[in-house]
C-alpha cells in the first residue's frame, strides 16, 4: 500500500479568507497534485489540480452517539478519487463558512476506507484580524473553528492596528493555546508551513505546550514587531469555551486511566472539542499518546521514554463549559 | 484455512486491467472490465481497450449488449462490444455517482441528491432527501429504490404516484430487491445492513459485521442473501416468508486472519459463490457442503469486481491494483 494521502481542513467563518488561501495554494509553483474539494464551484480552478464539489452533507453514525457525525459527500468523494491511478500529493478540503470542522475530521477516523487511504493532516482556520472578535461573540461556529484549530492564519493584520491585532490573539489563546498562529494579509503564508503537518499523527506528538504570544516563531513576515509581548497583565477567558490541561510527575495506572478516558469522552465528548495527551504508565518503558475529537480516541505506544526525558504525564483538552475540578481530580485519580 | 483443497489457478487468464477495477459487466460474450482510469477493457476472443471517460468510471451497468458506464467527469456512455460509444447523457461536470438498467431499455442515473430515469416516454427526474448512495430496479414492473440518508425511496417513475419512503436511521448506501421482489435490502455506513418487507414495512436489522459491507448478491434459488464485510461470507436466510428476521446466519469460507471478504457473485444457475478477499484472493465455495476451489492466491491489493456470464461458464475478477483474470467453467 502506498503511503496515505494527507488532507488538510481549511476552515473559516465567511469573508476570513478561505478562498484567497485555496488559490495561494494551489497557484503555487509547488509541482505537487492536489485534489481540492470545495462547497461551491466559485473562482478556483487550476490546470493540474482536480477540483470536486461537495454537498457538505453531515451524517449521524448508527451508534447512538450524537457527536460521532460523518461527512457523508466526503467518504463518496474520497472513495472515487482513490479510484484514480496517479495519486494525489495531498488533499484539500474547504468547508463553508458556518461549518462545524469536527464531522470532516472524523470522517478520517471512522469511515475506514478512507482511513486506511487517507490521513488528516491538520485543520487549518483563516480568522479576520479585525472581525474575529465580534464574531467570537455571536457567531458559535467561528469559537468552533478557533478551538478547534492546529493552525489559524490571523487574516487581514494590515486592516487592524498593532495593538488590536496583540488584542484579537489574545482572544484566540484564550480559547485555544495550542494552535499554531502566523500573521497574514491576504493569506501570505508559505505553503510548506500550513501542509505535512502531521497534527493527528501520535508519532508526531512531541511535546504539548501552549504557544505563547511573543514566542512566536511561525510568523511570515520578519518586519512583524511584538511591540508588547511582556504585558502580561491583560488576560482573557472566554466564558463559553476553554482549554484544561492537567499534568502529573507521578505515573499513572493504565487500568485506571484507560476506563476514566473512555468514560469521560463517552459523557463529556459532546463538549470535547480537541484531546491530546503524553502519558507515563507505570512500569511501562514507554510514551503512551493519545489524541481526540469529541468522543473518537486515537492512542497508542509511541516511542521509549529517553533517559534524561521527565517521565510526566501531560493531557489537555479545548471544549465548551468542561468542568475543571471534576476532570482534574479525575485525572489525579489515575495515579498509579 | 489458507490454502483451498483444490486449485484453479492454472486455468486463470490473466488479463492488465491498466487500472483499478471499479466493475465488471458481460455484453454479448465478452467481459467488460471498467476501469478508474475511464477505460473498458473489453475482453473476449481477443482484448481491445477503449478510453471512455476523461477521469474515473464510478460505476457501471450492463444490458448484455452494451456496458453503461458512469464516470466523474459528469457523462454517462453505453458502450457496445465493437468499442462504439454512445453518450447518454452529460451532467454538465458533477459526478454521475450510480447507474441502473430496468426492464425495456429504461436507464437510471444519479448525481448528488437527484436520480433521472430514461423511458421510452422521455425523462424524468426526482430529488431525494441527500446524496444518493444506490440505485436498483424492482425485478418485476418499473419501480426504481434510491438509497439514501435516512433509508430508502421507492418510485414508479411512470405514474404520479407519491414516492414512498422507507425510512431507517443512518447513511444507505446499496440497494437492491430481492428477487421475489418482496424485500428491499440496503448495505449501510455503519457495519450493517437493513431490509424491509415490502407488504407491511417490516423492518429487519442484519448487523454483526467488523466492517462496511460493501457487496451483496442473491443465490440462484433466491434463499440466500450473500455478503461481504466479515472475514467470512455471511448469508441471511430469505426462504421463509419472515426473511431472515430472528434468524442466525449462516457462514462460509473464512478468509486467513486480517483479512476480509470483499465481494461476492452467485453463480446464475448452480449453488456456487464466487468470493473475493481483502488480500487479492479468489475462491469458489459450494453453499451445499463449502468445499472451496483456489482462483487467485492471495496478491496483496483488494479484490473490487467479480462478474459471471449469465451462462455460468465464465468468472471475471479484478483487483484494485489493475489485475484481472478471466476463468472459463
Amino acid at each position: 500500500m502506498p503511503d496515505k494521502i494527507p488532507v488538510t481542513v481549511l476552515t473559516g467563518y465567511l469573508g476570513a479568507g478561505k478562498t484567497t488561501l485555496l488559490n495561494r495554494i494551489l497557484s503555487e509553483p509547488h509541482g505537487k497534485k492536489y485534489a481540492v474539494i470545495v462547497n461551491e464551484f466559485g473562482e478556483i480552478g487550476i490546470d493540474n489540480d482536480l477540483v470536486v464539489g461537495a454537498d457538505e452533507e453531515v451524517f449521524e453514525m448508527n451508534n447512538g452517539c450524537i457527536c460521532c457525525t460523518v461527512r457523508g459527500d466526503l467518504i463518496r468523494i474520497i472513495d472515487g478519487l482513490l479510484k484514480r491511478k496517479g495519486q494525489f500529493d495531498g488533499i484539500l478540503v474547504e468547508t463553508t463558512g458556518l461549518a462545524d470542522p469536527a464531522p470532516v475530521a472524523q470522517t478520517f477516523f471512522l469511515d475506514d476506507t478512507v482511513s486506511a487511504r487517507t490521513a488528516l493532516d491538520a485543520v487549518v482556520t483563516v480568522a479576520d484580524a479585525k472581525w474575529l472578535k465580534d464574531r467570537l461573540k455571536d457567531a458559535p461556529e467561528a469559537k468552533n473553528q478557533i478551538g478547534f484549530a492546529d493552525i489559524i492564519l490571523l487574516n487581514k493584520t494590515d486592516l487592524v492596528s498593532p495593538d488590536e491585532l496583540h488584542d484579537v490573539e489574545l482572544r484566540i489563546r484564550a480559547i485555544n493555546p495550542y494552535a499554531k498562529i502566523h500573521r497574514t494579509k491576504r493569506c501570505d503564508v508559505e505553503i510548506k508551513s500550513l501542509l505535512g503537518q502531521g497534527a493527528f499523527d501520535l508519532q508526531r506528538i512531541l511535546d504539548i505546550e501552549p504557544e505563547f504570544l511573543g514566542n512566536d516563531h511561525h510568523h511570515s513576515h520578519g518586519h512583524d514587531h511584538h511591540h508588547d509581548h511582556n504585558d502580561g497583565l491583560k488576560h482573557y477567558h472566554d466564558e463559553e469555551m476553554q482549554s484544561l490541561s492537567m499534568r502529573s510527575d507521578k505515573p499513572l495506572d493504565p487500568e485506571k486511566f484507560m476506563p476514566w478516558i473512555d468514560k469521560l469522552v463517552a459523557t463529556e465528548g459532546p463538549k470535547i472539542l480537541r484531546c491530546k495527551g503524553i502519558l507515563s504508565f507505570k512500569d511501562d518503558p514507554q510514551r503512551f499518546v493519545l489524541q481526540g475529537i469529541h468522543m473518537v480516541l486515537d492512542g497508542d505506544h509511541q516511542r521509549d521514554w529517553k533517559p534524561n526525558e521527565k517521565r510526566e504525564s501531560k493531557l489537555v483538552f479545548i471544549g465548551r463549559d468542561l468542568d475543571n475540578e471534576m476532570i482534574q481530580s479525575g485525572f489525579l485519580g489515575c495515579v498509579a | 484455512m489458507a490454502e483451498a483443497d483444490a486449485s484453479l489457478t492454472s486455468k486463470v487468464r490473466e488479463i492488465d486491467a491498466g487500472g483499478h477495477v471499479v466493475a465488471i459487466c458481460f455484453i454479448r460474450n465478452s467481459a467488460a472490465i471498467a476501469t478508474g482510469e475511464g477505460e473498458i477493457l473489453i475482453a473476449g476472443e481477443s482484448e481491445a481497450r477503449i478510453k471512455v471517460h476523461e477521469g474515473t468510471i464510478l460505476a457501471a451497468a450492463s444490458d448484455r449488449e452494451r456496458i453503461y458506464t458512469a464516470g466523474d467527469d459528469g457523462r454517462l456512455f453505453a458502450t457496445d462490444i465493437e468499442g462504439e460509444r454512445e453518450l447518454v447523457t452529460d451532467s454538465g461536470g458533477r459526478w454521475i455517482d450510480h447507474v441502473a438498467l430496468g426492464p425495456s431499455g429504461v436507464i437510471a442515473w444519479s448525481v448528488g441528491k437527484t436520480v433521472f430515469v430514461r423511458t421510452n416516454k422521455g425523462e424524468r427526474k426526482l430529488e431525494v432527501p441527500s446524496t444518493i448512495g444506490g440505485l436498483a430496479f424492482a425485478p418485476k414492473g418499473l419501480r426504481l429504490a434510491i438509497a439514501h440518508y435516512g433509508g430508502a425511496t421507492l418510485w414508479f417513475p411512470n405514474t404520479d404516484a407519491k414516492p414512498e419512503m422507507l425510512s431507517w436511521k443512518g447513511s444507505h448506501l446499496g440497494v437492491m430487491f430481492s428477487p421475489d421482489g418482496r424485500f428491499v435490502v440496503t448495505t449501510m455506513q455503519e457495519p450493517a445492513l437493513h431490509g424491509w418487507r415490502l407488504s407491511d414495512g417490516q423492518h429487519m436489522r442484519m448487523s454483526g459485521y467488523p466492517g462496511r459491507v460493501r457487496a451483496m448478491a442473491f443465490t440462484a434459488d433466491e434463499k440466500w442473501l450473500v455478503t461481504s464485510g466479515a472475514q467470512e461470507v455471511i448469508l441471511w436466510p430469505f426462504q421463509t416468508r419472515d426473511g431472515p428476521m430472528g434468524k442466525q446466519p449462516f457462514m462460509l469460507a473464512p478468509g486467513p486472519k486480517d483479512t476480509r471478504v470483499a465481494v461476492v457473485a452467485c453463480h446464475p444457475e448452480q449453488e456456487v459463490l464466487a468470493v473475493g478477499y481483502s488480500d487479492g484472493m479468489v475462491m469458489l465455495v459450494r453453499l451445499a457442503d463449502g468445499a472451496e476451489i483456489l482462483v487467485r492466491r492471495p496478491s496483496g491489493a483488494p479484490v473490487t469486481a467479480l462478474a459471471w456470464r449469465v451462462d455460468g461458464r465464465l468468472l471475471a475478477f479484478g483487483t484494485e491494483d489493475g489485475k484481472a483474470g478471466l476463468l472459463p467453467i
